[in-house]
């Protein structure tokens, strides 16, 4: 490519032929996509899509805007005949603690640690583990870069732009050896303090804004100052002339003081905030209370409002892992308790809780460890690799007292200055989860003023936007290429982006993507027995999952059920607290399915196993436990744990979970659930590779799924979200427990952890693609997805449909393996509009049929989840049972359609009545989907107190902008 | 320059109420005994004695009022740490109107008033536990959610938590500070119980001092200008006859508000 060669004479690092080539393949994939792939259209990514290559896009097009000359060059290179790539230099922008930019070019390649100790070197700061870069990322949210990761792959979207922070508060800065690190941490603890994140009382700003002034502009000195100099100061979110005042007072009785001693006063005053170095996470706790959960260098602090309601010292916390949107802690018993117990709390999404998973990782190790853990080497592990890799603070004092340079000069800028006008001033506080508690409604009245001068963030609205570029282009490419670059493929290369995404597994179980499932369908295979009860374990798994959600002292209705009740669990040996899903399940759910493939291989099934025992295990102990929370534990396994202290009860476990790692099954598993999680359509690939029946059946079930969203759409014409939740009859068990839970943003994020996943182990994944590849219906799938979002699209220009379909299957409860049941059928005939998931077959080829349609430009993203109870559907084919009565009732309200129908039906002797409701909500994204669904089922509970849920299918659908031509 | 968050400072003034006669047969018990309101009074002239002369504080005493007849238990009306006095919503209504004294009393001692003006909140000095780090609220009879959250905006630089009182009237009745990191605490489960829960709240380790009985844990720690560190406690002598004193809840905690000076 002539054009690039231009971008080569850039380059200034010598690796770039080596690169280049590794680049071929990426280019070609993406040339491979890009034909098909509308990459103009940045907004009309489905989520599903996002996994393959999204990032790359976007990093691409950010080399453009910022290497000017390169833009149409860099267009080109994608086009598949131009195989060469050359490294690129990427511009980034760091927000330094006294306000100013530091520009430096990086390798596009560039792994986090390059850029932070090319930041510290121009800091000239050697007590560095104290510090770390942030990156805002969609929400705006600061997200920490990991120093040995690609910061192409931390990065979303949007340009380069870094801020240098204090990530670990050392609670004595005193004994920091060098005044230049009191330096940075005094300029963070003022703009903590300003932007209201670190509170103080009135004298405590005032204490704090002198010493913070006699640091800055030396004595106090009327001639040269003049009066009005501390007005052009920052002291505190709500900064009075009184406060002014009170500061000019302290200020003059400082004279001779050098900076270094108002630093040490001001730190030795700072330290003992109550709120210092806590980073502060919203949350709500298991009954759905608004709190905070406040991680610092001791442990875990609860916080309600303003007040500490709880706090876990980190050797009280055995265990930290989340899934999904949630966040538990396991807690060693105490003094009077004999067992451990597990808190769980809900993050608003899942980022969050990962956010706030990994600072607590990276505290404790900081903090509570003499020497980070070690990494899991294995690249194959079960979990997140993520472990925090820096220096402890122990060692990073026995590194520090080795520092033996002269007390460098410190060169300390001034701060900004603000003019009069401005005193309103605000604090600069961007995220919402940022935020300081609540504060009094003069802290609100500061945020308004987010985007102050004091903190310079990047705009969050681009970055929007561009992840939405990403997204399309993802999808696209699975579509699309068939060819020998799989999508997995391009995942694969392109971005890869967080390995500890990977584990998020709950996610995977549960959610599939409509444009996955279609392609599933078409291979009809019974799943060997193995594979059926690996499926039971990973539904138990995410079943428990569901339950722990809650967990805690507040059970819901339906977690209380699940626990109470035995039946659940078929297989005696298996955690009785959860309930495993039935095989039934398989076919249903995607999730399922996934894991049946694992087991096809003999690697797999291995880990398959492992996994399964561990939960058992882990469930064991849960029960035991009195606590009501026994479901989160076992979940945790599958995804990131961490155990903290290392105390692990079971060295069983431990063991398994090594072994697990070895094994490349696992990594397959992993990869799976990955996929699972964030995009179906990948995973379904791949198994169909592996075996076909297993396929078959779940394509079925994916299949099921969207389907139901896509005719309540049609039907509904509003289009927006279809949520039906279906309740069966009332004498059955309690199992059918469906959490629905937050699918917040999902989509975005699902497709950065994919390609994560992909990338740790390529080897497998390449291997996977080909199959894939070979595997002739992928595009199909994403086709009738698309298609099937078409009509929804095409109504009003809403941004977001959200389904939920939650059905309730009560019935009977005692031969779950037995025969097949006649509910199934009866479900299709009442459902019919909303899920047809038990028929997998037939609905597989419906959904063939509406996928052939070729509908015109869909710009929407679809996902679809399906929570179902085990017992629920067992086989395909059952007895329809003989119908009584079925009624129909519509209600709305300005926001949400509910649709109610009421079946009854005698199959056996057994009558039952069956009560499906499509919910569907239309609107903003502001609405809170979540949130509406919740409080749908909680409806559906009351009114039907007697009757259980047994199966919720979420679908979800976000339409986007409009772009150019599609497929 | 010390720093401002210096523990407990230094004590300079005390502001105490007197007893009124309707305390006999209007106050509210949690006991019914008589009490000797002559003794009473007795007692109290003691306790104002003991801090004006022999501690050398500045003693701010209030006219006690008949329409209050709770009002010499002042230190529910209010809270003060540092330079700032919260002036409290006191959770049986019969005691509202105690705080409009104390708070004219406060204000007259140079201290920022921060009142409770929120309708749902509620709080009883006796709930707040100051260590010198931090503060515990006793969530009781008398004490709520709202009244602590309040009380944590009004002393920001300080983590507040919350403890609740199963037993007892107040937080502060079976415990308080002994001294800097020492904890008073009496023998009883409930009190016990809410031992463990601070120091389970709390980033900061206290050391504790069992007592017997409940109501012994009631002592007053001041740090004197001149005088170092001071326990006012119940004597050994005074304590079996303190049974009628302890149905009143009259101990000496509760009808002393210590106000310490800052350290700048």
């Amino acid at each position: 490519m002539t054009s690039e060669s231009g971008a080569d004479s850039e380059a200034k690092q010598p690796r770039e032929n080596k690169e280049t080539e590794k680049e071929k393949g990426k280019a070609k994939a993406a040339a491979a996509a890009e034909p098909a792939s509308p990459q103009n259209q940045p907004e009309q990514f489905p989520a599903a899509a996002g996994h393959s290559t999204p990032a790359r896009k976007e990093q691409e097009q950010q080399e453009v805007d910022q290497v000017s000359h390169r833009s149409s060059i860099s267009r080109l290179s994608r086009s598949p005949l131009k195989g060469v790539k050359k490294t690129k230099i990427m511009e980034c922008k760091v927000a330094l603690l006294d306000g100013s930019d530091f520009t430096l070019n990086l390798e596009k390649r560039a792994r986090g640690h390059v850029l932070f100790d090319k930041i510290c070197e121009h800091l000239n700061l050697l007590e560095k583990d104290y510090f770390g870069i942030t990156c805002r990322d969609v929400e705006n949210q600061k997200n920490w870069i990991d120093p040995g990761k690609e910061l192409k792959k931390q990065i979303r979207t949007g340009p380069w732009n870094f801020a240098f922070n204090v990530k670990f508060y050392p609670p004595d800065p005193a004994q920091l050896t060098e005044d230049i690190t009191r330096y940075y941490l005094c300029l963070q603890l003022r703009d903590d303090v300003v932007s209201g994140r670190l509170p103080c009382s009135f004298a405590t700003h005032t204490v704090l804004g002198s010493y913070a002034v006699q640091s800055e502009l030396g004595d106090y000195d009327p001639e040269e100052l003049g009066s009005d100099y501390i007005s052009e100061l920052r002291f505190a979110p709500n900064q009075t002339k009184e406060l002014e005042e009170k500061v000019m007072e302290l200020h003059k009785t400082y004279k001779g003081m050098t900076p270094a001693e108002a630093e040490i006063h001001f730190l030795e005053n700072a330290k003992k905030l109550s709120m210092y170095g806590v980073d502060l996470h919203h949350a709500k706790d298991s009954e759905g209370v608004e709190i905070m959960l406040g991680v610092c260098s001791s442990g875990l602090l609860i916080y309600r409002d303003r007040l500490r309601i709880n706090r876990f010292a980190w050797p009280k916390i055995l265990k930290i892992s989340y899934k999904r949107n949630n966040f538990y802690i396991k807690i060693r018993p105490g003094e009077f308790e004999q067992f451990e117990s597990t808190i769980g709390f809900k993050l608003p999404n899942h980022r969050a809780a990962k956010r706030l998973w990994k600072v607590c990782v990276e505290h404790h190790t900081f903090f509570r460890l003499v020497s980070p853990e070690s990494q899991p080497k294995k690249f194959l592990s079960l979990g997140s690799k993520f472990r925090y890799s820096g220096r402890t603070q122990a060692q990073s004092r026995r590194a520090s007292s080795m520092i033996n340079r002269l007390a460098p000069l410190v060169e300390r800028s001034s701060s900004k200055r603000y003019n009069m006008s401005l005193s309103l001033d605000g604090a600069p506080i961007a995220e919402n989860h940022e935020t300081p508690m609540k504060d009094s409604a003069a802290a609100g009245a500061a945020k308004i003023l987010t985007k102050g001068d004091l903190i310079t963030t990047v705009t969050t609205e681009k970055k929007a936007e561009e992840e939405k570029a990403e997204q399309e282009d993802a999808p696209t490419d699975a579509a699309e290429t068939q060819e020998p670059t799989t999508p997995l493929r391009h995942d694969t290369k392109t971005d890869s982006e967080q390995t500890d995404f990977a584990f998020d597994g709950e996610m995977t179980a549960t959610e599939s993507d409509a444009d996955d499932d279609s392609e599933m369908r078409t291979q009809d295979t019974s799943p060997p027995e193995e594979m059926l009860k690996h499926q039971t374990n990973i539904s138990e798994l995410k079943r428990s999952f569901l339950e722990t959600g809650e967990s805690s002292p507040g059970l819901t209705e339906w977690e209380k059920r699940l626990s109470s009740s035995p039946a659940h669990s078929p297989r005696g040996d298996e955690a009785p607290m959860i309930e495993p899903l039935e095989l039934q399940d398989t076919k249903d759910e995607p999730p399922a399915s996934e894991e049946t493939k694992e087991e096809v291989e003999p690697k797999t099934t291995k880990a398959a196993e492992y996994l399964v025992k561990y939960v058992g295990d882990s469930v064991a102990t849960d029960l035991a436990s009195s606590s009501g929370l026994h479901g989160i534990s076992p979940s945790t396994t599958m995804d990131d744990d961490v155990f903290m202290d290392g105390t692990l009860r079971e060295v069983d476990e431990v063991a398994e979970r090594e072994e697990i790692k070895v094994s490349p099954g696992a990594v397959r598993q992993e990869v799976y659930q990955a996929i699972s999680d964030k995009k179906g359509t990948l995973i379904i690939l791949k198994e169909a590779d592996d075996k076909v029946d297993a396929e078959g059946k779940e394509t079925g079930a994916a299949g099921e799924e969207e389907e139901p969203a896509l005719r309540g759409e049609a039907e509904g014409g509003e289009n927006e979200a279809v949520m039906g939740v279906e309740i069966w009859s009332p004498k059955m068990e309690a199992n059918g427990v469906t959490q629905i839970k937050g699918t917040d943003s999902p989509k975005k994020a699902m497709a950065s952890w994919i390609s994560e996943v992909v990338k740790t182990e390529a080897t497998e994944v390449v291997g996977a693609s080909t199959k894939a590849s070979d595997a002739p219906q992928p595009g199909e799938e994403v086709q009738t997805e698309q298609s099937k979002s078409g009509p929804s699209q095409i109504t009003p220009p809403e941004s977001s449909t959200t389904s939920l379909a939650v059905s309730t299957l009560g019935w009977v409860p005692s031969s779950e393996k037995g025969p097949p049941e006649p509910e199934e059928k009866v479900v299709v005939a009442t459902e019919t509009e909303a899920a047809p998931a038990e028929s997998t077959g037939p609905t597989g080829c419906d959904v063939v049929e509406v996928g052939t349609k070729e509908v015109p430009v869909v710009h929407t993203e679809t996902k679809t989840i399906t929570y179902e109870s085990a017992e629920v559907e067992t086989n395909g084919d059952v007895d329809p049972g003989v119908l009584l009565s079925a009624q129909t009732i519509t209600s709305e309200t300005t926001s949400t359609t509910t649709t109610t129908h009421i079946t009854k039906t005698v199959k056996g002797g057994i009558s039952e009545t069956r009560i499906e409701k499509r919910i569907v909500i239309t609107g903003d994204t502001d609405i809170d989907h979540d949130q509406a669904l919740a409080q749908a089922i909680k409806e559906a509970k009351e009114q039907h107190p007697d009757m259980s849920v047994t199966k919720v299918v979420v679908h979800k659908e976000t339409e986007i902008t409009p772009e150019e031509g599609e497929d | 320059m010390a720093g401002l968050m210096s523990g407990f400072g230094h004590y300079t003034h005390a502001v105490v109420r007197g007893i009124p006669a309707s305390l006999a047969k209007e106050a509210l018990r949690s006991c019914q005994a008589e009490v000797d309101l002559a003794e009473a009074r007795r007692e109290h002239e003691e306790y104002v004695e003991v801090l004006g002369t022999r501690l050398g504080l500045e003693v701010v005493e209030l006219p006690a009022d008949e329409s209050l007849p709770d009002c010499v238990f002042v230190e529910d009306a209010a809270v003060v740490c540092g330079d700032t006095a919260l002036i409290t919503r006191p959770g049986a209504e019969s005691r509202r109107r105690e705080t409009e004294t104390m708070k004219s009393a406060l204000k007259e001692l140079n201290l920022n008033i921060v009142e409770m003006t929120d309708e749902k909140a509620t709080l009883d000095g006796g709930d707040v536990l100051f260590t010198g780090r931090e503060f515990f609220v006793g969530l009781s009879k008398r004490t709520n959610q709202r009244g602590a959250e309040i009380l944590a905006d009004a002393f920001k630089d300080y983590a507040v938590s919350t403890v609740p009182v199963l037993e007892g009237l107040h937080l502060k009745s079976f415990c308080s500070m002994g001294g800097p990191g020492l904890i008073v605490i009496g023998s009883s489960e409930p009190a016990q119980k809410a031992l463990k829960i601070m120091q389970q709240m709390s980033d900061h380790r206290y050391d504790k001092l069992t007592v017997p009985d409940d109501l012994a844990a009631n002592c007053i720690y001041m740090n004197l200008p001149n005088k170092g560190h001071v326990l006012l406690h119940p004597t050994a002598e005074q304590y079996p006859e303190s049974a009628k004193e302890d149905c009143r809840g009259n101990h000496a905690g509760c009808s002393g508000l210590m106000l310490k000076s800052l350290g700048f």
